[in-house]
C-alpha cells in the first residue's frame, strides 16, 4: 500500500507540476496578447469618438453590434460564417510574411480562386459530390496560387517589389472577374452573377438555418496544417530562415528563390481556397463584388493574431463578430457599416506600434 | 482602323497631363520619404483622405483654396502618424502604410454617408478654376496641351524643380540623402537623424495632400468612393522608374497619365470590353516595375534607425 500511496502522491506532484506549467504557459501567452487587447480597446475607444462626433450613440452602436453577433443562432451562424473566409486570408498573409514577403493582394487571389471554383462547380455536371467538391476547391486553390505566381516570379526573376505588384494585380483581378461575370459567364438577367453551381458541388451547411458551411472546418484544418508546416517541417524551417535573413539562408544552402516562390504561391492558394469556400458553401454561385474585403481583413487578422496560425484563428473570430454585428448595427441604428473598416484600420495601426505599449508600460511602472 | 488614330488628339495629351498630376505629386512625396529611408505605402490612403477633406471643407466653407490648405494639413498629420509609428515606435513601415490605406477607405466612406447621405459620391462643390498662361497658350498645339490647366498643375511643375534643388543643391538635401543612405554616419556627423526623417515623412504627406486635393477639386469637383484608384501605388512605381529623382518621377508619371488618358478614350471606342481596358494602367505599372528593377538602386535600406 505505501508503494501505491507513493505512486499516487508522485502522480499528484506530477499533475500539479504540469498544471503549474500550463498556468505559467497560459500567463506568458496571456501577456503576449496584452498589446493586442489594448489595441482593440483603444480602437474601440477612438471608434466611439468618431461615432459621437458624427451624432451616433456609441453605446447603442456597440450594443447592437454585440447583440447582432451573439443574440441568437442566426447571429452566431453569421459571425462564424463571416469569420470563415478571413481564416484563409489571414493564413495567406502570414504564410508569405514568414518568408519576409508582403502579400497585400490576397483579395485578388481570393476573387480569382472563387471564380475558378464557381466555374468548376457549374460546368462539371453529373459528378458525385465526393469528387466534385474537392475538384472545385482544388481549382480555387490552383488559380489563386497561379495568380500569386505572377508576383512571385516578378520578384525572384526581375526583383519587382511584391507590395506594388500584388496590389496592382488585385485591381486587375477585380476588373477581370467583373468582366467575366458581367459578360461571358453571366446568367441572363439583371444581376452580375453566374448561374448556380451544381448541387453536387455544394459544400454542406453545418448550422442550419444559417449559411455557415463546412468551409470553416477546412479552415480550421488548414490552421493546424499551417502551424505544423511552419514549425515542424523542413519547408517551414527554410521559409522562416529566408524571412529572418535571406543572405544567411542562401549561404546556409537554402534555395531562396524557390522558397520565396513556394511561400507566395501557397499564400495565394490559401486565399483562393477561401474564395472557393465562400462560393461553394455560402453563395452557391459567383456574384460580382461578393467579397466586402476579406483579403484586407486577413491582413489585419494575421497581424492581430501575432502572425501565428492559432492567434489568427482567434482574431478572425473577432473580425467575424465585427462584420456580422456590423450588419445588425447598420440596420438598427443606421450607423454606416464602414465604421467596421475604421476600427479594423485602427487595430492595424495600434498593433503596428508594439513599442508604443512598451513605452507606456515602462512609464506606468515608473509611476508605481 | 482610322478610329484608333482619331483618338490621338491634342485633347488626349492635355488629359494625360491632368491624369499624371496626382500621380506625380504622390511620387514626389514618395521620393522625400524614401530618400530619408522610410517607405510610404500609405500614399494611396493619404491621397484619398485628403481628396475627401478638400471637398468636405470646401462644401462647408465655400472656398476651394481653404479646402486645399486643410487637405495639405491633413496630409501632414498623416505623414506625422506614419513617422511616429515607423520612427518612434519602430513599427513596420508597410504595416503602418497599409493601416493608413485601410483607414482612408473606411473613414471617407463613413463620412460621405454622414455628410451627404451617400456612400458613392459627394455633392458637387466649388472647384478650382483652370488658368491660362499668357504667351504659352497662344503657341499652336503646345499651347493647347500645356497652356490651360488647374493652377495646381503649374504648382506641381514648380515643386518638381524645387524638390530637385532642395534634394541636390542644398545642405538640407545632403542631410536627407545622408540620413537615407547611412544614418549612423549622418548621426556621427551631427545630423539630427530623427528630425530629418520626421520632416521628410511629413513633407511626403503634404505632397499626398496636393495630389488628393487635385483629384477632387482640380477637375470633377466631387469626392467619389475610392477615387484614388491605386494612383498612390502607381506613384511608387513612377518614383522607382524615375530613379528616385524628381524629374524622372515626373516623366514616369506622364507616361502613366498617358496610359490612363488612352484607356478612357479606348473605352469610348468600344473595341474591347471596358473592364479589360480599365486594367491597362495597372498592367503597365507591373511591366514598367518589372522592366526597370535591377538596373536602379534604391537610395536607402529602409531599416528603422536605432541609435547604438
Amino acid at each position: 500500500m505505501p508503494e501505491l500511496n507513493e505512486k499516487i502522491s508522485d502522480k499528484n506532484t506530477k499533475i500539479t507540476e504540469t498544471s503549474q506549467k500550463i498556468i505559467v504557459k497560459f500567463q506568458s501567452e496571456f501577456k503576449s496578447i496584452i498589446p493586442q487587447l489594448i489595441a482593440i480597446f483603444i480602437a474601440l475607444l477612438v471608434g466611439a469618438i468618431v461615432l459621437l462626433a458624427s451624432g451616433f450613440s456609441p453605446i447603442q452602436a456597440y450594443g447592437s453590434l454585440i447583440i447582432g453577433a451573439f443574440g441568437n443562432i442566426n447571429g452566431i451562424g453569421q459571425t462564424l460564417s463571416q469569420a470563415t473566409p478571413i481564416v484563409f486570408t489571414a493564413l495567406a498573409f502570414l504564410f508569405a510574411f514568414k518568408a519576409g514577403l508582403f502579400n497585400i493582394g490576397a483579395e485578388g487571389q481570393l476573387l480569382i480562386g472563387a471564380l475558378a471554383a464557381a466555374l468548376v462547380g457549374i460546368s462539371l455536371n453529373g459528378l458525385p459530390s465526393i469528387v466534385h467538391i474537392p475538384l472545385a476547391l482544388l481549382a480555387g486553390a490552383f488559380f489563386g496560387g497561379l495568380w500569386a505566381l505572377i508576383p512571385a516570379l516578378l520578384k525572384t526573376e526581375l526583383g519587382a517589389n511584391e507590395v506594388i505588384t500584388t496590389m496592382m494585380l488585385t485591381y486587375v483581378a477585380t476588373y477581370f472577374t467583373g468582366y467575366l461575370v458581367n459578360d461571358i459567364f453571366k446568367e441572363p438577367g439583371w444581376v452580375a452573377q453566374t448561374p448556380p453551381i451544381a448541387a453536387s458541388a455544394e459544400l454542406p451547411r453545418i448550422l442550419l438555418p444559417t449559411q455557415l458551411s463546412a468551409s470553416l472546418i477546412i479552415g480550421i484544418i488548414l490552421v493546424a496544417l499551417t502551424f505544423y508546416t511552419l514549425k515542424r517541417t523542413v519547408l517551414g524551417y527554410e521559409i522562416r530562415a529566408i524571412g529572418l535573413n535571406p543572405l544567411a539562408a542562401e549561404s546556409g544552402g537554402i534555395n531562396v528563390k524557390k522558397g520565396l516562390i513556394i511561400a507566395l504561391v501557397v499564400s495565394g492558394a490559401l486565399a483562393g481556397l477561401g474564395g472557393a469556400g465562400e462560393i461553394l458553401g455560402v453563395h452557391r454561385r459567383y456574384i460580382d463584388g461578393f467579397s466586402p474585403g476579406y483579403g484586407w481583413d486577413g491582413l489585419a487578422v494575421a497581424l492581430m493574431g501575432g502572425l501565428d496560425p492559432i492567434g489568427a484563428l482567434l482574431a478572425s473570430l473577432l473580425f467575424g463578430i465585427l462584420r456580422s454585428g456590423g450588419m445588425t448595427m447598420n440596420r438598427v441604428t443606421g450607423v454606416p457599416i464602414d465604421i467596421i473598416t475604421i476600427l479594423q484600420a485602427l487595430i492595424i495601426l495600434f498593433v503596428a506600434a508594439p513599442v508604443m505599449f512598451k513605452i507606456l508600460y515602462k512609464r506606468g511602472k515608473k509611476n508605481d | 482602323m482610322t478610329e484608333i488614330f482619331d483618338i490621338i488628339t491634342v485633347g488626349l495629351f492635355a488629359s494625360a497631363i491632368r491624369l499624371a498630376t496626382p500621380i506625380a505629386f504622390a511620387a514626389l512625396g514618395g521620393i522625400f520619404s524614401e530618400r530619408a529611408g522610410i517607405i510610404n505605402i500609405g500614399l494611396e490612403g493619404m491621397m484619398l483622405t485628403c481628396a475627401f477633406s478638400a471637398v468636405a471643407v470646401t462644401y462647408f466653407v465655400g472656398n476651394p483654396w481653404i479646402g486645399v490648405l486643410i487637405a495639405l494639413l491633413i496630409g501632414a498629420l498623416q505623414g506625422l502618424l506614419h513617422g511616429l509609428i515607423s520612427i518612434k515606435f519602430s513599427g513596420n513601415q508597410i504595416v503602418s502604410g497599409t493601416g493608413i490605406n485601410i483607414f482612408a477607405l473606411g473613414f471617407t466612406a463613413y463620412m460621405s454617408q454622414v455628410i451627404w447621405g451617400s456612400r458613392g459620391a459627394s455633392d458637387a462643390v466649388q472647384g478650382i478654376d483652370p488658368i491660362s498662361i499668357p504667351l504659352i497658350k497662344d503657341i499652336p498645339i503646345i499651347g493647347e496641351i500645356i497652356g490651360t490647366h488647374s493652377p495646381l498643375v503649374y504648382i506641381l511643375v514648380i515643386l518638381v524643380i524645387l524638390s530637385y534643388i532642395i534634394l541636390f543643391k542644398t545642405p538640407f538635401g545632403l542631410r536627407i540623402r545622408a540620413v537615407g543612405e547611412h544614418p549612423a554616419a549622418a548621426d556621427t556627423a551631427g545630423v539630427n537623424v530623427f528630425q530629418i526623417k520626421y520632416l521628410c515623412v511629413i513633407i511626403s504627406g503634404i505632397f499626398a495632400g496636393f495630389g488628393g486635393a487635385f483629384l477632387s477639386l482640380g477637375h470633377l469637383n466631387i469626392f467619389a468612393l475610392g477615387m484614388t484608384g491605386g494612383r498612390g501605388f502607381i506613384a511608387l512605381a513612377a518614383m522607382i522608374f524615375g530613379g528616385w529623382m524628381p524629374a524622372g518621377a515626373f516623366g514616369a508619371s506622364l507616361l502613366f497619365g498617358f496610359s490612363d488618358a488612352l484607356q478612357l478614350r479606348l473605352q469610348i471606342l468600344g473595341i474591347l470590353p471596358s473592364q479589360i481596358i480599365l486594367t491597362i494602367p495597372y498592367i503597365l505599372t507591373i511591366i514598367v516595375l518589372a522592366g526597370v528593377i535591377g538596373r536602379v538602386m534604391p537610395p536607402s535600406d529602409y531599416k528603422p534607425y536605432v541609435r547604438e
